[in-house]
């Protein structure tokens, strides 16, 4: 589904990603962990070609297809799906009209799939103007159920979240990567940012990847890494890498 | 009413499309009545709704003896050089009268029409009796004709106690029209006074700065104007409300986008009396170099008074235009999207055909961005 390789990254001038390499096969969910400022989002911005991430060297492949310079709504086209953490508020907009806009003219889809995430009455509302962090998260995650991409990109969808929210969203997450399918029939992939873990709660996540200092410095049992940050906190990877590259 | 499609047939096919694009539908069921002056002449006044009275001003101020009290009553003839200029003309427009307790559901449509002079002059007054509710669409068009002109509007509006009066001007002026409008409005004890105004077209100049007197207990004014500025167009607006009456309340809101012309936004909220609220909102967008100028003012005058506002001026964000392109918007898209809802004014008690007169106008230039 998606091969990273070699992927180096600017912002305004300074390198913020070092020969970043990922592999997310199709119908595999893998999470990205690592301390505040290491570099997940730009990484996430980068994948999904929002402007001021500069890729300097290296390629990302999507289904097949370099998409290193693709623009950012071609990518959304040909699959690609994004929740913000923290979206903008386009006032005027409603919610109801740019879901109409992405769903393919498939209103009824829209109205079931709002009832289920509680959003029936935000669908006449100003996009995230006065959303409670709950709120947004749940408008995140319909618009992309109406919008059905073959991979999809988390950016921390927990934080901010009260429990009786995150169990509406990571159901829903799990159903947007086909964990209700078995897992013969999962075609679709995604990429999950997370501090906490809780999301891991209601999926499964097939990979983790530890990013330190813009690097990623590990991959495996995302539950193994979590436990390992939770008993010893960030600067045991960080030390772990630099006796590593000793 | 077909007639007035009979009367109009000397209007290019053009022109009708510029007049129905500002709210007017010369045969529609959706209106309650029709005021039409082509330029000086009037060509139609006719309103058959039980309770509301229309008529052109000259006829009325024979009929009712007591009108010349409201007549140069809240604007002052000699508040400038284009009041006195109305002044000194044969007086044209319309005066409307709600009777109490009357209440159109279709509104009232009335549309000045620059067809072939180079000046139009008209003084309109619009009074509401106790509890009456009015809802008027005033449609000011020019002909595509008409290379260079100058209209001068004065309009006196008495809002009575518990009534409500909704004016809903949309302009379609030429690139060469200089436009001044001098209005005021008095509302009553509970009262409401919704102004609107859509201006989407090209036009020379725009001068206007309406004024709402809220002396009555508890009465509300909401102005709204969405406003596109084409280049070589100057738009210097203004919205004034004065809240002398106990706890009556003002919201003066405004869009404006420019493509290249100056748009000049003055919003003037005193708070006079006790328990009043005020509020301005001006945005603007600047899509292409040129002025956007936000001037809101709020003046308290005693302790027990409320007032605020927030002015913010610049290009649309990149991070919006992003947001949607995520979701599969091309960047076209996306700014047209944001744009529609930048300009996006939902009217809170303005009759949902009146509101989607509004949308219309607003749509029909959506393509051009």
């Amino acid at each position: 589904m998606l091969i990273i390789e070699n992927l180096h990254v600017e912002i305004e001038g300074k390198e913020i990603l070092h020969d970043i390499n990922l592999h997310i096969g199709e119908g595999e969910t893998h999470v990205l962990m690592g301390p505040n400022g290491s570099g997940k989002t730009t990484l996430l911005r980068t994948i999904m070609g929002f402007s001021g991430n500069k890729v300097t060297k290296g390629s990302i492949i999507f289904k097949g297809r370099d998409v290193t310079d693709l623009p950012l709504h071609e990518r959304s086209r040909y699959g690609m799906g994004i929740m913000f953490q923290r979206p903008p508020t386009i006032s005027g907009l409603k919610l109801g009209k740019l879901l109409a806009a992405t769903s393919g003219n498939n209103p009824g889809a829209i109205a079931i799939l709002a009832e289920r995430l509680g959003m029936t009455d935000f669908l006449d509302r100003d996009i995230n103007a006065n959303f409670s962090g709950g709120e947004i998260k749940r408008s995140e995650v319909l618009q992309l159920m109406v919008q059905q991409p073959d991979f999809v990109m988390l950016d921390e969808p927990e934080s901010g979240v009260d429990l009786e929210n995150i169990s509406i969203i990571g159901a829903e997450i799990a159903k947007l990567v086909e964990k209700d399918r078995h897992i013969i029939n999962r075609h679709k992939s995604g990429l999950i940012i997370t501090h906490t873990g809780y999301i891991l709660n209601y999926l499964e996540a097939d990979a983790g990847h530890m990013l330190c200092e813009g690097e990623i410095r590990c991959h495996g049992n995302p539950r193994e890494i979590l436990k390992v940050i939770k008993d010893k906190g960030y600067r045991e990877c960080i030390e772990c890498q630099k006796i590593e590259k000793s | 009413m077909p007639e007035d499609r009979e009367k109009l047939k000397s209007v290019s096919s053009e022109d009708q499309k510029r007049i129905e694009l500002s709210g007017v539908e010369v045969d529609s069921d959706n209106r309650c009545g029709t005021f039409f002056q082509e330029d000086q002449n009037i060509v139609t006044s006719h309103c058959q709704y039980e309770g509301i009275e229309m008529l052109p001003i000259d006829i009325a101020l024979k009929k009712y003896d007591w009108l010349k009290d409201y007549y140069w009553n809240l604007v002052p003839r000699d508040k400038d050089e284009y009041t006195r200029y109305v002044a000194e003309q044969e007086p044209r427009g319309f005066v409307v009268i709600a009777k109490s307790g009357s209440k159109n559901i279709f509104p009232l449509q009335t549309c000045l029409f620059m067809h072939k002079s180079e000046i139009q002059t008209v003084h309109n007054i619009i009074i509401a009796e106790e509890g009456a509710e009015l809802h008027l669409i005033t449609g000011c068009v020019s002909s595509m004709d008409v290379k260079k002109g100058t209209h001068y509007g004065v309009t006196e509006i008495y809002v009575g106690k518990g009534a409500l009066v909704s004016n809903t001007m949309i302009h379609t002026w030429g690139e060469n029209i200089d436009v001044f409008p001098r209005s005021a409005s008095r509302v009553e004890e509970d009262g409401v006074f919704l102004s609107n105004y859509v201006s989407m077209k090209p036009v020379h100049n725009v001068q206007m700065y309406p004024v709402a007197e809220l002396t009555g207990k508890n009465s509300v004014a909401r102005f709204n104007s969405v406003v596109v500025v084409h280049p070589g167009s100057n738009l210097d607006l203004g919205q004034y409300a004065v809240m002398s009456g106990e706890g009556s309340s003002a919201e003066l809101l405004s869009r404006l986008i420019t493509k290249g012309g100056t748009g000049i936004s003055r919003s003037h909220v005193i708070g006079a009396g006790e328990g009043t609220k005020g509020h301005i909102e001006c945005k603007g967008l600047i899509l292409e170099d040129g002025i956007i100028h936000a001037i809101p003012e709020i003046e308290g005058r005693l302790t027990n008074t409320e007032l605020s506002h927030e002015a913010a001026v610049g290009r649309i964000a990149r991070d919006e235009i992003e947001y949607l392109m995520s979701r599969g918007l091309d960047e076209e898209e996306a700014t047209a999207t944001i744009i529609r809802g930048f300009l996006d004014v939902k009217i809170v008690g303005l009759p949902a055909s009146l509101q989607k007169q509004i949308d219309s106008a607003i749509d029909a230039v959506e393509s051009g961005f």
